[in-house]
């Protein structure tokens, strides 16, 4: 088998059954209340992460700042003048197209 | 901002999976021009046609099937792009367990509908008490498969129409995304804490260790939560 086919395979196997982990390991089983409330905390902290990594993350590790800090701040603005979620994505989009088209 | 969860009462407050698909219809066509980018990538890194739309489906995450990707299509090796992959896709661990308790019915329909999961259909149906709205992620998760793996189709066979997403900006759609949505959750101290906790993590991390780490770390800033149970 080619390493394509291989990597396809073990990847998707791999990533099927990690996302799988939590739903059949905890499913129907309420978690003793201080676990629930550091469940109810993961959001905040890896939408955190994401924004972190989105944002400033390289193809290989480390950081790149590039055009979208300039997006991620459009987007920051629009959401402090309560725009909806659709003109917070466009604006960091445009500006971060923009800045890329000028410089 | 009001979250997702909250923009659509019609009647009796309960969403439909209908509303997750137009609640992730703005985020689905950047995924679907990071699909042809990914197919045209995959395509050029020798991958053929089909084990690129294979890969679309079953693994469904893009920032893993990138990193294989370009490591095989520059030459590096079989167990490096492997690793590399479930690094990033270990972030997958948490954001499961925190939508655990959302699923119902026997045991194969949860692992199903757990294979709906990524960043950004998660990020879109969280709730205010902290839970995630099972319909909402199941819609958003469809719609986003769909976008996914029909622009994976395309860039494998006719890339070269297609503009190039990043020159669209459509790379920082995501970050800006992932903040909208942590915004109306931050209200609450413990968890604008965590979110805190979370990011000086995940900044901390990125420049040592191999990319996907820093989110898996991330996730032990929900322990702030565990100190005073509600």
């Amino acid at each position: 088998m080619s390493a394509v086919w291989i990597s396809v395979l073990v990847v998707g196997l791999a990533t099927i059954s990690i996302k799988a982990a939590g739903p059949l390991l905890l499913a129907r089983r309420t978690p003793p209340p201080r676990a629930q409330a550091a469940l109810e905390h993961l959001a905040p902290a890896l939408l955190a992460a994401l924004v972190v990594t989105q944002a400033l993350g390289g193809d290989n590790g480390g950081f790149t700042i590039d055009a979208r800090i300039a997006g991620l701040a459009a987007g920051a603005a629009a959401l402090l003048l309560r725009a909806p979620l659709l003109a917070v994505i466009t604006a960091a989009a445009v500006t971060a197209a923009l800045v890329r088209l000028i410089a | 901002m009001r979250r997702l969860a909250d923009t659509h009462p019609p009647g009796p407050g309960r969403r439909t999976y209908l509303d997750g698909v137009r609640a992730a219809a703005p985020i689905g066509v950047a995924a679907l021009a990071f699909g042809v980018s990914f197919g045209v990538l995959a395509r050029s890194a020798g991958m053929g046609r089909v084990a690129p739309m294979v890969m679309s489906v079953t693994t469904f995450a893009g920032s893993a099937q990138f990193a294989v990707v370009s490591i095989l299509g520059a030459g590096g090796g079989l167990a490096t792009a492997i690793v590399a992959a479930v690094l990033l896709n270990l972030r997958y661990g948490p954001i499961g367990l925190s939508a655990a308790t959302t699923f119902e019915g026997p045991w194969w329909r949860r692992v199903l509908a757990a294979q709906l999961i990524v960043d950004e259909s998660w990020a879109i149906s969280q709730r205010d008490d902290g839970r995630l709205d099972r319909h909402l992620l199941v819609g958003a998760g469809l719609l986003l498969l769909v976008c996914w793996t029909a622009g994976t189709a395309v860039g494998t066979l006719a890339g070269d129409l297609v503009a190039d997403p990043e020159s669209l900006g459509l790379d920082a759609a995501f970050p800006a995304l992932f903040l909208a949505l942590l915004w109306p959750q931050v209200r609450e101290r413990s968890r604008l804490l965590a979110a805190l906790g979370g990011g000086a993590i995940a900044l901390a991390l990125m420049p040592f260790t191999g990319p996907g780490v820093p989110i898996v770390a991330a996730s032990l800033a929900c322990l702030i939560g565990a100190r005073r149970p509600r």
